[in-house]
C-alpha cells in the first residue's frame, strides 16, 4: 500500500512518520533545552493532544511571547495562529502561507537577522533568537525605507506576497546595501508574485537602497 | 451630460497616484480573508478524492469526530455517488487548530470502487473511453460551427497556403491567496469573509443555498490575494465552511491548500487546433479553416478565439470541448483569448513568410475590421515597432550567428471591458469635511479603490488620500458587479463620477448664498471652494462643509455610458535570446502597448500591464498542468514543479498605457493576450524553426533544432 493511500485512507500517523515529516535532527536538537510536557513514548505520542508539547519563549519584534508548541509547530503557525499562555493571540498575520513548503517566500521573516521561510522553520528552532516580521519594520507610523519605496513605486497589487517581498528586500539590503539589478533579481529569487509586480519591486529596492544610503 | 473633461484640465486623472492601500499592504496590516482571526474560531479542512474516478461506497466520520479538538464534520458527497477527478470534495471537518484538522482528515475512513479514468484529451476522444459527463454522448461536445463568406472560393484565390497544428496547455490560476472563507453565524444571520471577486454574487449564492433573505447574509472582502477569474462564488468550500460553522456553533476558517488550489480552483482550458489558411499574392488574408478543441476537465466549456483580430473574409471554424477526469476550467484572465491569439499570431507570421512579406506589413494590411480599433492598432504598430527596434529583427529567421541567437516577434489582442449598468454608489460629504465614497465593488488588486478616490478628489478639489473609500462589503447595500471581464472600472467609475458631481452641486447650492455667490459660478479646487466669477469669494473646504451643520450630503450616481468605452486594441513586441545549446529562451525585452481609453491612474495601470505581460510570459515559456495517465493525478500541483515566473524570468518591460480617448475602459485582462504569440514569433525569428506548442520549454527548442 502506498504512503499516500495510507494517509488518505486514514491510518493514524505514527510518531516516526511525523518526525520524518518535520526533520528529526532539528526536533531533537531544539527540544533539548526546553521543558517537555505531555507524552514522550512513541506509543503515547500518536495523535492530537498526546503529541509532544513544549512551552517556549519567542522574541518577536522586541516583544516576548510565551507559547505552547508541538515539535511539529512551525514558526509561521505561531505567528499567524499562535495563542500565548496568557490567552492573547499573537496575530501577526503579515507573513503568509502560500505554498507551505519553501517555494514562494510569502512567509519570509528574519530570525537572528537572517531571512528565513517561517513555514520551513520550526518554532522550537527560533527560540532565543530575535524574530522580526513585516509588522516589526515600521517605527510607529514611520514606514521602513523599503516599505516606503514599495508604496511609492506601486511594487504591490493584490499585496498578498508583499510582506514576504518587503522582508526579503530588507534582508537583501542588510547584506548588500547597493545591489545591482541582477543582484536584486537573485536576492529576491526565493519569492513569487502572481500579479507580476516584479519590475516595480526592482525599482523600489533601488530607491530604498539610495534612501538607506547604500 | 457628464464628461471627464480635457486632459489639460485634469489635476489627478491620468497622473501617477500611489495606491491607497499601499502602506497597509507593505506593513502587513492589510487583513485578507486568510488573516481573519475571529474569537473562538475553528479551522476547517476538506478531505478530497485521491483518485480520478471512483464510486464512493462508504464514508465514516466517527473516528475523526472523536478526536479531541474536532468540533464538526460533514459529508460533501453521499455514498453511492461518483467522484470524477482527483481533488473532488468528500468530507470536511472543523477543529480547534490547523494541525488537529489535518490529523482529523487522516482519520476519516472511506471506501471506493475505482472506475476507469482518462486524463488526456486524445484518449478521451477515442472509442471506448470511460464516459465522464452524463449529459454528453461520449466525451466530446457537439461541435460549434461558424461560417462566413465562401471558403472554397477563398482558397481558390489564395496564392499561398499554410497548414499547421497549434497547441496550448492547461494553465492554472495560481492565486497566491487560495480560495477560502471565514464563516460566522449569529442566529440566522451569516457573515462570510470571502476571498472573492464578487461580494454581491457570493452573497446571493449563499442566501439561496441557505434559504435566507439576502439581508441576512453579509459578505466582506476588504483585501483579496488574487483571483484572475477563478473566484466568483462561494464554491463547494464556501458552502461547506458555512455548514461547519453552523454545526459547530463557532466561526470557521477554511482556505484551500496549495495542492487543492491547483486541482479544483479553476484553470484555463487547453487548446489544440488544426488550421489551414490562405493569402493572396498581394498580401490579403483570404481563407481560414479551423478545427479545434480544448479541455476544461469535467467542465463543459473550452472555447478559444479564432479567427482573431485580423480580418479574413472567408472562414469556417469548428470548435468543441473534450471532457477528461480533471478539475473544471473557470474563467481565466481573458478567457479564450491568449490561446487563440498565440495560434493566430503564429499563423500570421507563417503566412507572411510564405508570401515573402514583413510580418508587420502583412498585419497592417489585414488588420482589425473594427474601425476604431484599427485606427488605434495601426498607431500601436508604429509605436511598438519603433520602441522594440523592429528593423533589428532577422530578415532571414535563424540567420544570427553564435550559440545564443536573438529574435524579435509580435502579437495582438482585443478586448471589451466597457463595463455596464447595475452599480450603486454613494458619495457622502460630512460637515467635518470628511468625504466617503461607498460601493459594493471589490478591489482584487487592480486598484479600483484608488481610482474611486481619484475621481471623487478630482471633482471636489481634494487629494485622493482625503477620500475614505469603502468597497468589498455588502453591508451598505450598494451592489456592484463581480470584478470580471475587465468590467469593474467601466461599471463603477461613471457612477462614482456622477455621484460626486451630485454631491458637489448640493454642497454648492448650500453654501452659495452664504458666501454671496451664484451656485453655477462655484468651483472646487486646491482644497477650496471659490467663485469663478469673483475669485475673492473663496472658502477653504472644511469651512464650506462646516456650514452644513447637522446636515450630511449623501448622493447616489448613475451609470452614464458616455463616460466609458469598450473594444480596445493591444499590440506587443518581444525580443528574445535563445541558447541553442541548452534550449533556454530568455526574454530580453517586451514592449506592450495597451489601448486604455482614458487612463485614470497611470501608475496602477502600468502595474496591471506589467503583470499581464508577466502572466503571458509564464504561459509562453513555463506553465503547464501535467496530468499522469498512469495514476490520473496532477503531477505538479505545487509551486515548485508548476513554474510561474519569478524574478529571474523578468525581462525589461516597456508598458505603455496608451491614452486613446477621454472615456474609461478596463484593462486587467487584455495585456496578457498578445504576449505568448509575440514570444513564439520571436523564438522563430531567432532560431528559424517554429514551435507550435506552448509552453516553449528547452526540450521543445532542442527537439526543434535537432
Amino acid at each position: 500500500m502506498s504512503k499516500e493511500k495510507e494517509q488518505t485512507q486514514g491510518t493514524p500517523i505514527s510518531r516516526r512518520n511525523f518526525l520524518k515529516g518535520v526533520g528529526t535532527g532539528a526536533v531533537a536538537a531544539s527540544v533539548a533545552p526546553t521543558v517537555l510536557v505531555g507524552a514522550e513514548t512513541a506509543a503515547e505520542a500518536q495523535m492530537g493532544d498526546k503529541i509532544t508539547r513544549a512551552e517556549i519563549k519567542l522574541n518577536i519584534n522586541g516583544k516576548t511571547y510565551e507559547v505552547e508548541v508541538e515539535s511539529r509547530t512551525t514558526l509561521l503557525s505561531v505567528l499567524r495562529d499562535g495563542i500565548d499562555t496568557g490567552g492573547e493571540r499573537v496575530d501577526l498575520t503579515g507573513a503568509k502561507s502560500i505554498c507551505d513548503r519553501g517555494e514562494c517566500g510569502g512567509c519570509t521573516v528574519q530570525v537572528g537577522g537572517k531571512a528565513v521561510y517561517s513555514c520551513m522553520t520550526l518554532a522550537l528552532e527560533a527560540e532565543g533568537k530575535e524574530i522580526t516580521t513585516v509588522e516589526g519594520l515600521a517605527n510607529g507610523e514611520q514606514l521602513h525605507p523599503v516599505q516606503e519605496a514599495f508604496v511609492q513605486h506601486d511594487a504591490l497589487m493584490c499585496g498578498f506576497c508583499t510582506p514576504g517581498f518587503v522582508v526579503a528586500a530588507k534582508s537583501l539590503l542588510d547584506q548588500n546595501p547597493s545591489p545591482s539589478h541582477e543582484e536584486i533579481k537573485e536576492g529576491l529569487a526565493g519569492n513569487i508574485c502572481r500579479c507580476g509586480t516584479y519590475p516595480f519591486i526592482f525599482e523600489a529596492v533601488k530607491t530604498a537602497s539610495r534612501k538607506i544610503g547604500g | 451630460m457628464a464628461s471627464w473633461g480635457e486632459a489639460r484640465d485634469s489635476r489627478l486623472i491620468g497622473k501617477r497616484v500611489t495606491r491607497l492601500s499601499g502602506a497597509e499592504k507593505a506593513t502587513g496590516r492589510a487583513k485578507y480573508t486568510f488573516d481573519i482571526n475571529r474569537p473562538g474560531m475553528l479551522y476547517g479542512r476538506i478531505l478530497r478524492s485521491p483518485v480520478a474516478h471512483a464510486t464512493i461506497t462508504s464514508i465514516d466520520l466517527s473516528e475523526a469526530e472523536a478526536l479531541p479538538g474536532v468540533k464538526a464534520a460533514i459529508l460533501l458527497i453521499e455514498p453511492g455517488k461518483r467522484v470524477r477527478y482527483e481533488g473532488q470534495e468528500i468530507a470536511a471537518i472543523a477543529a480547534t487548530t490547523n494541525d488537529i484538522a489535518k490529523d482529523a482528515i487522516r482519520l476519516i475512513r472511506f471506501d471506493y470502487d475505482e472506475l476507469d479514468y482518462v486524463v488526456d484529451v486524445e484518449s478521451a476522444k477515442a472509442d471506448g473511453a470511460p464516459q465522464i459527463r452524463d449529459d454528453w454522448m461520449g466525451n466530446q461536445s457537439e461541435p460549434r460551427v461558424d461560417e462566413r463568406g465562401d471558403i472554397e472560393a477563398g482558397f481558390a484565390e489564395a496564392a499561398v497556403e499554410v497548414e499547421a497544428t497549434y497547441h496550448a496547455p492547461v494553465q492554472t490560476h495560481v492565486c497566491l491567496e487560495t480560495h477560502g472563507n471565514v464563516a460566522e453565524w449569529d442566529g440566522d444571520n451569516l457573515t462570510v469573509w470571502a476571498s472573492t471577486q464578487a461580494v454581491f454574487g457570493t452573497r446571493q449564492n449563499l442566501a439561496q443555498h441557505f434559504e435566507l433573505p439576502e439581508n441576512q447574509v453579509r459578505v466582506i472582502s476588504e483585501h483579496m490575494g488574487g483571483g484572475f477569474g477563478s473566484k466568483f462564488g462561494p464554491g463547494v468550500e464556501g458552502i461547506a465552511v458555512a455548514k461547519l460553522a453552523r454545526k459547530a456553533g463557532a466561526p470557521v476558517k477554511l482556505m484551500l491548500t496549495r495542492k487543492a488550489e491547483h486541482l479544483v480552483g479553476g484553470n484555463r482550458p487547453s487548446m489544440t487546433q488544426q488550421v489551414r489558411a490562405g493569402a493572396t499574392q498581394d498580401g490579403r488574408f483570404i481563407a481560414y479553416d479551423l478545427s479545434g478543441y480544448g479541455t476544461g476537465g469535467i467542465g463543459a466549456g473550452a472555447g478559444f478565439t479564432g479567427p482573431y483580430v485580423y480580418h479574413v473574409p472567408n472562414y469556417r471554424t469548428e470548435k468543441s470541448a473534450v471532457a477528461i477526469n480533471a478539475g473544471s476550467a473557470r474563467a481565466m484572465r481573458a478567457p479564450g483569448h491568449p490561446q487563440g491569439a498565440f495560434a493566430m499570431d503564429s499563423l500570421m507570421d507563417e503566412l507572411a513568410e510564405k508570401l515573402g512579406m514583413d510580418p508587420l506589413a502583412f498585419r497592417r494590411m489585414n488588420s482589425d475590421s473594427d474601425p476604431r480599433r484599427n485606427k488605434i492598432r495601426q498607431a500601436e504598430y508604429t509605436l511598438g515597432a519603433q520602441e522594440i527596434g523592429w528593423h533589428r529583427r532577422n530578415s532571414v529567421p535563424g540567420s544570427g550567428t553564435g550559440i545564443k541567437k536573438r529574435g524579435i516577434g509580435m502579437g495582438c489582442g482585443l478586448w471589451g471591458g466597457g463595463g455596464g449598468p447595475g452599480t450603486q454608489a454613494r458619495v457622502t460629504i460630512h460637515s467635518s469635511g470628511a468625504v466617503e465614497a461607498v460601493t459594493g465593488t471589490q478591489d482584487i488588486g487592480t486598484g479600483i479603490r484608488t481610482v474611486i478616490a481619484i475621481i471623487v478628489a478630482e471633482e471636489l478639489g481634494l487629494k485622493p488620500a482625503d477620500i475614505t473609500v469603502k468597497v468589498g462589503d455588502t453591508e451598505p447595500g450598494l451592489p456592484s458587479r463581480g470584478s470580471g471581464g475587465s468590467q469593474t472600472i467601466g461599471s463603477v467609475a461613471p457612477v462614482i463620477k456622477t455621484a460626486a458631481i451630485a454631491a458637489k452641486r448640493k454642497l454648492f447650492g448650500h453654501i452659495a448664498p452664504l458666501i454671496e455667490a451664484e451656485p453655477m459660478d462655484l468651483r472646487a479646487a486646491g482644497g477650496r471652494i471659490y467663485s469663478a466669477a469673483d475669485l475673492r469669494l473663496s472658502v477653504p473646504w472644511k469651512e464650506a462643509t462646516g456650514y452644513l451643520g447637522m446636515e450630511t450630503i449623501s448622493e447616489g450616481g448613475e451609470w452614464d455610458e458616455n463616460l466609458r468605452v469598450g473594444d480596445t486594441a493591444g499590440v506587443q513586441f518581444a525580443d528574445v535570446e535563445v541558447d541553442t545549446e541548452t534550449g533556454l529562451v530568455k526574454v530580453i525585452k517586451v514592449v506592450a502597448i495597451q489601448d486604455c481609453g482614458l487612463v485614470v491612474n497611470r501608475l496602477t495601470t502600468e502595474s496591471q500591464i506589467n503583470g499581464a505581460v508577466i502572466m503571458g510570459l509564464g504561459y509562453a515559456l513555463l506553465e503547464e498542468r501535467i496530468m499522469d495517465g498512469q495514476t490520473g493525478k496532477m503531477l505538479n500541483a505545487n509551486l515548485e514543479d508548476y513554474k510561474v515566473p519569478g524574478t529571474m524570468e523578468i525581462p525589461e518591460i516597456v508598458s505603455i498605457a496608451y491614452d486613446t480617448d477621454r472615456k474609461i475602459t478596463g484593462i486587467g485582462e487584455p495585456p496578457t493576450i498578445p504576449t505568448a504569440g509575440a514570444v513564439a514569433n520571436a523564438v522563430y525569428n531567432a532560431i528559424g524553426v517554429r514551435i507550435r506548442e506552448l509552453p516553449i520549454t528547452p526540450d521543445k527548442v532542442l527537439n526543434a533544432l535537432s
